[in-house]
């Protein structure tokens, strides 16, 4: 049977609710941006007007005024954003028991069960279009297609506001013409080694034999030709009231950049003690540590390896983050952000496969006694118990990031 | 511009709230004569989003708006 499906992207999620609850920022260019003097300081999402302006998400604030002096550059408030997605998935709901979140301002909506064609998602289609303007007070773009990848590049063909449809018949005009790099997957490394080859459009990945693609990009290869044949077959998640906790993680972009081990070190114990303690609240041990390492030229990677057992013990995740980290890093260039998550995850009351060489009986107390500074940390302030090793550097030691809000982007097929 | 104000409300055994009584900051109260329609729908004037009260006020109708948990009216 075919589907059908909708993507539902608002349009300048941050901007447009910045907007709607500022009346007098309305008519003029406005972008939400981060704390410069945390270094925080990019755009994360602007309006119609600062669009004109071709000012970018992800672009620095002095480079954004660069090409508009009156921009208005507004703080962001995720209080906010958090409600009025959340509304918006309500709003999605009424039609569908599969609605699945990609991020804050992303939606797909499965619509096979709820309609009977095509024509009738259409309608829905713009009913929840105009139910988003007038309940909520922003707008959305809306993709209706066969298939996850297909509708998710419909609702950016047509902004503000608008519905587009994509169909086995037209797919091909309207689908195969866009650039490689809009193509879920086709980052920058990937779309410059399929422009080596002559590989430019959606089109021509989906004209490539699939061998071929296999073989200059391994299996994401296949992938990609079935995205852009719109063949992807993956089905829109069911609707959850907290999604499953895949992973615990955590950042911070350091408010001076990071020069040696030692910075490091200082760094991902701050995040270790975050994350730890967020395990622990909710009811996890992780297998597996990843880092992410961002240096001050914004070049980025992500490691991950097993731990030796299931953890949530701070000093063990460090342990594990710092052993990534020397193995893969040589200070070619100061560091700017690091991230590290706690993923392959299991639950705390999960059997466990003791070792010989682990001192099991030691472990137990240590964890009794983190659980200890959890409780003193509730009661008394997350200061009033602390490593030494935080007042080293206090800029970086006595960042909180748990109660920072920090979102993190998810992975399609994670 | 969005004006917060202090409103009465009744709760009916369902949870389901009913303005009664809206007061204004230089102590006048208007009472709610009737409730036309209550749906969830932003004000642009305003600035916000909440359920939107559609009121009989002084033989006028009016927009009282709840955006939990605080009221609010549209005022020029």
């Amino acid at each position: 049977m075919e589907r059908r499906i909708l993507h539902a992207d608002f349009n300048g999620f941050y901007a447009s609710v910045e907007c709607l609850l500022h009346p007098e920022l309305r008519e003029s260019p406005v972008a939400v941006a981060g704390d410069p003097e945390s270094r925080h300081g990019i755009i994360l999402a602007k309006n119609e007007y600062a669009k004109k302006f071709k000012i970018k998400t992800g672009e620095a604030i002095w480079q954004a005024r660069q090409k508009c002096p009156n921009l208005v550059v507004v703080k962001p408030t995720f209080g906010e954003y958090l409600k009025f997605s959340k509304l918006g998935r309500q709003i999605y709901s009424e039609y569908s028991d599969r609605v699945e979140a990609f991020g804050l301002d992303e939606n797909w909506i499965d619509l096979t069960a709820s309609t009977d064609d095509f024509e009738e998602a259409e309608r829905i289609a713009e009913e929840i279009r105009f139910r988003i303007k007038d309940e909520l007070g922003i707008t959305v773009s809306i993709g209706l297609a066969n298939n996850k990848i297909f509708a998710k590049l419909g609702s950016d063909m047509k902004k503000p506001d608008a519905l587009t449809v994509i169909t086995p018949d037209n797919y091909r005009d309207l689908v195969w013409n866009l650039p490689a790099s809009d193509l879920l997957y086709v980052g920058r490394s990937t779309g410059a080694k399929l422009f080596q080859r002559g590989i430019v459009t959606i089109g021509d990945i989906a004209q490539t034999d699939p061998k071929l693609l296999k073989s200059w990009l391994g299996k994401g290869g296949l992938m990609l030709h079935s995205f852009a044949n719109g063949l992807d077959s993956s089905e829109v998640m069911h609707t959850v009231d907290s999604n499953p906790i895949k992973s615990v993680g955590n950042g911070v972009t350091a408010p001076r950049d990071l020069v040696d081990n030692d910075d490091v070190r200082l760094t991902f114990m701050m995040l270790c003690e975050s994350v730890s303690a967020r395990l622990r609240n909710s009811g996890f041990r992780a297998r597996t540590v990843q880092i992410c390492v961002r240096d001050c030229e914004l070049y980025w990677f992500v490691r991950q390896k097993k731990l030796d057992s299931p953890s949530f013990l701070t000093d063990e995740l460090l342990k594990g983050a710092m052993e990534l980290f020397m193995a893969n890093y040589d200070w070619y260039r100061p560091i700017r952000s690091l991230t590290i998550a706690g993923c392959d995850l299991i639950p705390l009351d999960a059997p466990e496969q003791l070792t010989l060489f682990n001192d099991a009986q030691m472990r137990e107390r240590r964890e009794r006694a983190e659980y200890t500074i959890d409780g003193i940390r509730g009661r008394f302030g997350y200061n009033s118990v602390l490593r030494a090793l935080m007042l080293t550097d206090k800029r970086i030691g006595l960042m909180n990031p748990k109660e920072e809000h920090i979102i993190f982007p998810v992975g399609y097929r994670a | 511009m969005k004006k917060y104000v202090a409103v009465d409300v009744y709760i009916d055994e369902d949870g389901a709230l009913h303005p009664v009584c809206v007061h204004w900051d230089d102590g006048r109260r208007f009472e709610v004569q009737t409730v036309i329609e209550a749906r969830r729908a932003a004000s642009l004037k305003a600035g916000g989003t909440g359920i939107r009260y559609r009121c009989l006020i002084c033989g006028q109708e009016r927009f009282l708006y709840y955006e939990d948990p605080k009221w609010f009216v549209d005022v020029k």
